[in-house]
């Protein structure tokens, strides 16, 4: 083995490694979906966010438009405040858009469904979406079906 | 023996043990912390550390590709079989991609390296001290720690993190060509599913610390055992299991301490 047939293989090996890394950056991670400060922010309450974390996708028709920025809760509405990140490409969302928390399949992700509403002025940077629909929890769900089934036999 | 002094006996044979124990683990941080010590004149003989790199690095790469592609084959038709029950099959993207980069690429590619690359280590060493070669290099003023030794632990520090990444792609791919290839995954969302699922920081990065760590740990026990043998034969050969054994040993333990503390973490 000459010393540089060794330094090539050296080099292809560290190449090589370098190209898995980078594959499984772009290919197997969120690398390529990672959004970066660019678009703008809103801000919705909700009563119950369910599984809602930060990083969960907002659709709108099911396009994805942004993502979960931020979630806190506020001790003085007593309600989930959730940031959510706009890409700034959609940026005619109606005043009147409601914000719905649903579920990805039965046991899939939770995520933010927008649905715009028919006002002619657009949401800008920092507004608030007043109409939130909250997850649907399936124990209160079935507590009410339960408890109704009970109402209608007596 | 008198049976009155059995129990002293065995009583002092667990301390000696526990005192070799102790002294060996003293003995491995002085030859670690003289071998970092060392580390910067690599920076002036570049040339010690790529001819170990290839070694350590180019000579385990197609195991470690032959193992990455059949782990990743069986975690394709082993995920395949489970989530066809649950009518989730499209979600085995997620399952072979957050098993290989969080846990197997690195652990896997760590036993492998220790097997394959830590052994030969242990026992160039070894032989390199039985044949007097170290005190040789002394004789003649040149230090084997800047020499011999920090080159080795600086190749396997680097070339682990690069071989647990080669593991998990091709493993990766693995996974699609039975899922999507043969059992008809759809290959859309084979990959979405894992892109949506595998975070950068938590699961890569994590998968690329813990790697970095088990080069660390596996390439220090590695040389430490060559350089600890008993210089015969006999020596050489004993020393060799037992940097196998031990580094797969210390891989394991350490990949439960570090995945804990990245669950904590999060």
């Amino acid at each position: 083995m000459t010393t540089r047939a060794m330094e090539i293989w050296v080099g292809a090996f560290v190449a090589a490694g370098l190209a898995s890394l980078f594959m499984l950056a772009m290919k197997v991670s969120n690398l390529s979906g990672l959004d970066t400060d660019a678009g703008y922010k809103l801000t919705a309450s909700f009563e119950n966010i369910g599984g809602l974390k930060v990083r969960s996708p907002i659709t709108a028709s099911g396009v994805r438009v942004g993502r979960v920025s931020d979630i806190h809760y506020d001790s003085t509405t007593y309600q989930a405040q959730v940031i959510l990140q706009i890409d700034p490409q959609y940026n005619q969302f109606p005043t009147d858009t409601s914000a719905s928390i649903f579920t990805a399949g039965l046991l899939g992700e939770q995520y933010i469904a927008l649905t715009p509403g028919a006002e002619e002025a657009s949401l800008k940077d920092g507004d608030r979406i007043t109409i939130t629909e909250s997850a649907i929890v399936l124990e209160r769900l079935i507590g009410q079906f339960l408890y109704s089934k009970a109402a209608g036999d007596n | 023996m008198k049976p009155s002094n059995l129990i002293p006996e065995v009583l002092a044979s667990f301390g000696r043990a526990g005192l070799g124990f102790f002294e060996r683990l003293g003995r491995g941080v002085i030859f670690l912390l003289a071998t970092l010590a060392s580390l910067p004149s690599l920076l002036s003989r570049p040339r010690l550390l790529v001819q170990q790199l290839y070694s350590v690095g180019v000579l385990t790469i197609l195991i470690i590709l032959v193992a990455g592609l059949f782990v990743g084959m069986v975690l394709g038709l082993q995920g395949y079989n489970i989530l066809v029950r649950f009518n989730s099959e499209s979600s085995l993207g997620v399952m072979v991609g957050l098993s290989l980069v969080r846990e197997l690429g690195p652990v896997m590619t760590a036993l492998l390296f220790a097997g394959r690359a830590g052994s030969a280590l242990t026992a160039e060493i070894g032989l390199m001290k039985a044949t007097e070669q170290l005190s040789g290099m002394e004789m003649m003023a040149v230090n084997p720690y800047k020499r011999v030794f920090a080159p080795r632990l600086l190749a396997g520090f680097l070339a682990l993190p690069l071989l647990a990444a080669i593991f998990s792609a091709v493993g990766v791919f693995g996974g699609y060509f039975v899922g999507v290839g043969l059992l008809g995954v759809d290959s859309g969302a084979y990959w979405s599913q894992m892109q949506s699922a595998v975070d950068i920081y938590d699961d890569m990065l994590a998968g690329v610390l813990k790697s970095v760590v088990f080069g660390f740990f596996a390439t220090w026990i590695a040389l430490y055992e060559g350089f600890d043998c008993i210089p015969t034969s006999e020596g050489v050969s004993r020393a060799t299991t037992r940097g196998v054994v031990n580094a797969s040993l210390v891989v394991l333990g350490l990949n439960f301490v570090l995945t804990a503390l990245m669950i904590a973490g999060e």
